[in-house]
């Protein structure tokens, strides 16, 4: 425990030593104002929730955690850190957990940044603050999703153009799957993967905690998703470290 | 000058390396031992050669007293595909011994030293430090180990106080100890200069200065160090010599280089390594013997080109 917090600290540090956590935020913060107050109408609505604001961070998520998580693995191979951190005394899930709670802490650090909406939503009206806050479980839960494929993908390459690319692509397959273009296709050709797309339709689970709904079951799945693409990547990890 | 007593250490380490070539090759004869093709040993040189065994072991025993071995390693094999990187390289490092590990570019120095830290999985073969299995007893071995590798990789972002105190952490240290043993890290590598820096600001010599640092740390029994002294100044150089020679007593260290006075200057011991294997396991002077010139560049020229 003592070593995956260490090595966590560490790596969140490293976000805030260099540019990369500065670009991050702003860059966030700005799309998600102008998707939330342009496109998602979220004065015209007339409406006190987020759900402009909520829609769109799936997506806003799907571009720009695998930015994050595109360095953990593949940098400190190309590096050759990886060698110094995997010869100090702790284990691969160690190490793996710790970068991967770290990148997540920075994802709750952005979103916690985007709290003048939730004034502003207060100060127009009386919003749902329960269904607020399991909005943003929500938020941080698809975030962890997202990272962890992200980390499984940036330990199989150490190229990080590949690692962002592969990750956008798998974590959009699991986005785009609660969405009609895709289970309409899946039912009408192979109803057996529209029913496994369904159980994996991240958005749509996600969607439930934007409407205030946890359910046991949601967070489970959430944490089987992030528990078997961590334990990926420790598999990953070890078998490529050297290579 | 080899600090250390030649006909006592001599002889048992020929013998080990004799056992490592499955037994079969001759003990005394270095370059013998490259090629698994020799003809088949004649009944009588081979009784022989089981006496000097059997001798050898007896003295070998005498000299093992108060000499504890650290580092064990057994048939260790690295094959990436078709191509051996390493190929059944066993040896054994004892407290008081600093082993320099040489060897042309590509001959397996790194791959074996990365097996020996754990960090590479081999294909076949076993590491042992401190009696800690480096697979089966990863965090145990890597406790007691001080490693350096291949061009000293840090985090370039962190400042160099940064990550030695991220690295004391990791080894457990807390409070004033932790401070306590950055200090003195810090103080035995000479970089108190430039601890508030970020190490990608520093020259070569001050980054391999830092992962020397983060290797001394915990001040380890068993040392792996992976070219420790390239990039140095001459300064430098002598002073990282120094202070290797000051360690010696109390550690087993493994040294790779490619300066061959680096042998004399530091090492109670050598391993040339040529195209993965084992060509010559002895101490500095009795490389120098090997060739009638006395050289260690000709004696290196002529160890790793017969095994090429």
């Amino acid at each position: 425990m003592r070593n995956i917090s260490i090595v966590a600290g560490r790596e969140l540090a490293a976000y805030f030593a260099t540019p990369v956590a500065t670009v991050f935020i702003v860059i966030f913060l700005i799309l998600q104002g102008t998707l939330t107050f342009n496109l998602g109408n979220f004065f015209d609505r007339g409406q006190a929730d987020l759900n402009p604001f909520f829609n769109y961070l799936p997506w806003v998520f799907l571009l720009l955690v695998p930015a994050i998580t595109m360095r953990l693995w593949a940098e400190e191979r190309r590096l050759g850190t990886i060698e110094m951190l995997l010869t100090l005394p702790i284990t691969q899930g160690q190490a793996v957990l710790g970068k991967f709670l770290a990148a997540w802490a920075f994802c709750a650090i952005a979103l916690a940044l985007t709290f003048p909406i939730i004034l502003t939503v207060r100060f127009l009206g009386a919003p749902d603050m329960g269904a607020i806050a399991s909005g943003y479980l929500g938020a941080l839960l698809i975030a962890g999703a997202y990272l962890s494929v992200g980390s499984a993908m940036s330990a199989l390459t150490r190229n990080q153009v590949i690692a962002f690319v592969l990750g956008v692509a798998v974590c959009f397959m699991f986005a785009a799957a609660s969405y009609p273009l895709v289970t309409d296709f899946l039912s009408r050709n192979t109803p057996v993967m529209a029913e496994v797309a369904r159980r994996f339709a991240i958005v749509d689970r996600y969607q439930a905690f934007t409407r205030g709904i946890i359910s046991l079951r949601d967070l489970v799945f959430f944490t089987t998703f992030i528990g078997f693409w961590l334990f990926l990547t420790t598999v990953l990890v070890d078998q490529r470290k050297a290579d | 000058m080899s600090p250390f007593p030649l006909d006592r250490g001599s002889l048992w380490r020929l013998v080990a390396l004799g056992k490592c070539r499955s037994g079969g090759a001759h003990p005394l004869t270095m370059t013998q031992t490259t090629s698994p093709n020799q003809p088949a040993l004649a009944p009588a040189q081979e009784s022989a050669i089981s006496a000097a065994h059997r001798h050898a072991r007896e003295k070998r025993d005498v000299s093992d007293e108060g000499q504890t071995v650290l580092i064990e390693i057994e048939g260790l094999t690295k094959r990436f595909g078709a191509f051996t990187a390493v190929d059944d390289v066993s040896f054994t490092v004892a407290r008081g011994e600093v082993l320099g590990f040489l060897g042309p570019n590509g001959a397996g120095k790194s791959t074996t030293m990365r097996m020996l830290a754990g960090f590479m999985i081999p294909t076949a073969g076993t590491a042992r430090i401190q009696g800690h299995d480096v697979q089966t007893d990863g965090v145990a071995a890597r406790r007691v180990l001080g490693f350096l590798p291949e061009g000293a990789p840090t985090y370039g972002e962190m400042s160099v106080t940064g990550f030695l105190r991220f690295c004391a952490r990791i080894r457990g240290y807390r409070g004033a100890e932790l401070a306590s043993r950055v200090m003195h890290a810090l103080a035995l590598t000479r970089l108190e200069s430039v601890r508030l820096q970020p190490v990608e600001t520093l020259s070569k010599g001050f980054k391999r200065r830092v992962g020397l640092a983060q290797a001394l740390l915990h001040d380890p029994p068993v040392l792996v160090l992976d070219e420790p002294t390239d990039g140095l100044d001459p300064n430098q150089k002598h002073e990282v010599r120094e202070l290797i020679k000051q360690m010696r007593p109390q550690k087993a260290i493994v040294i790779s280089t490619h300066i061959l006075e680096e042998v004399d200057a530091v090492c109670t011991r050598a391993i040339v390594i040529a195209a993965g294997r084992i060509v010559a396991d002895a101490t500095p002077a009795e490389l120098h013997d090997m060739n009638p010139s006395g050289k260690l560049d000709d004696v290196f020229r002529q160890l790793t080109l017969e095994a090429a």
